[in-house]
């Protein structure tokens, strides 16, 4: 499928996964994330159970500290 | 554009500022002295010496509420911006009301839970009203690091990498980059 990520077009092998999943297939490993799918957050307790299907438009925003 | 018509342009604008720390008192400072209406700023915290090595506070402000304390300094500085200034620690149940009337909100949290926390309040709550984000700011040098990522209408300020800690300080030089960063988008969506 291909998904935008990050304002990027990106193709995946799999036809669809969680973001749990996509965060471990792109070795995203920021402790502190916003992330949205077709521009809803989703939540952390939700990453298991939202799916990102093909034409989706994920965001995956790190943040850290400091200010 | 003159710089009349600029301050002309900005006198009707409202921009709300979470935290009163380094991001946010240096963007609060850049933002009045172009002529911006009103400020909303917001933070629970005290000055402390330590702030002085990047916050826009100076040495007799120490033990001073930073919220009133950066309402009197930008009011030294512009006595025609109008400031709200609200000695509260923000989270998901405050931030709609306090912001509601803002034309953009800018994130100068310190920690990583806050910037997240009022990201996804601001979503949910006001996605149509940018929100300028500070990220990754710590040490000094490595400019090349620093860039700007939008993302719907929020954006994202700093390289994105160094985070504060005990090894790798907050400083007055990079600090003042990304805050004038956050200062210099509103001045962008507003002029543009």
């Amino acid at each position: 499928m291909k998904i935008t990520l990050n304002n990027n077009i990106e193709t995946f092998e799999l036809d669809s996964f969680n973001i749990s999943e996509l965060l471990k297939i792109k070795n995203f490993t920021f402790r502190m994330l916003v992330i949205k799918v077709n521009e809803k957050v989703v939540k952390r307790e939700e990453y298991d159970s939202v799916f990102v299907k093909n034409g989706d438009n994920v965001s995956v925003i790190h943040l850290i500290s400091g200010g | 554009m003159t710089f009349n018509e600029i301050k002309e342009k900005l006198s009707n604008k409202t921009v709300g500022i979470a935290g009163c720390g380094g991001l946010g008192s240096n963007t609060a400072v850049a933002l009045a002295r172009v002529g911006i209406g009103k400020l909303i700023i917001a933070d629970f915290d005290v000055i402390i010496e330590s702030n002085l090595n990047r916050q826009y506070f100076f040495f007799d402000q120490i033990g001073k509420k930073k919220s009133f304390a950066l309402k009197e300094n930008i009011i030294r500085v512009n006595p025609n911006c109008i400031v709200e200034a609200h000695d509260i620690l923000l989270n998901k149940d405050n931030i709609p009301n306090i912001f509601k009337n803002c034309d953009i909100v800018i994130e100068a949290f310190d920690l990583a839970e806050m910037k997240q926390m009022i990201i996804e309040t601001m979503l949910q709550h006001y996605s149509n009203i940018p929100l300028i984000v500070g990220s990754g700011l710590a040490g000094w040098g490595k400019f090349e690091e620093i860039a700007i990522e939008k993302n719907g209408n929020i954006y994202i300020c700093g390289d994105r990498i160094n985070e504060v800690s005990e090894q790798n300080p907050p400083l007055a030089p990079r600090v003042g980059i990304i805050s004038n960063m956050q200062a210099n988008i509103v001045l962008e969506i507003f002029l543009s």
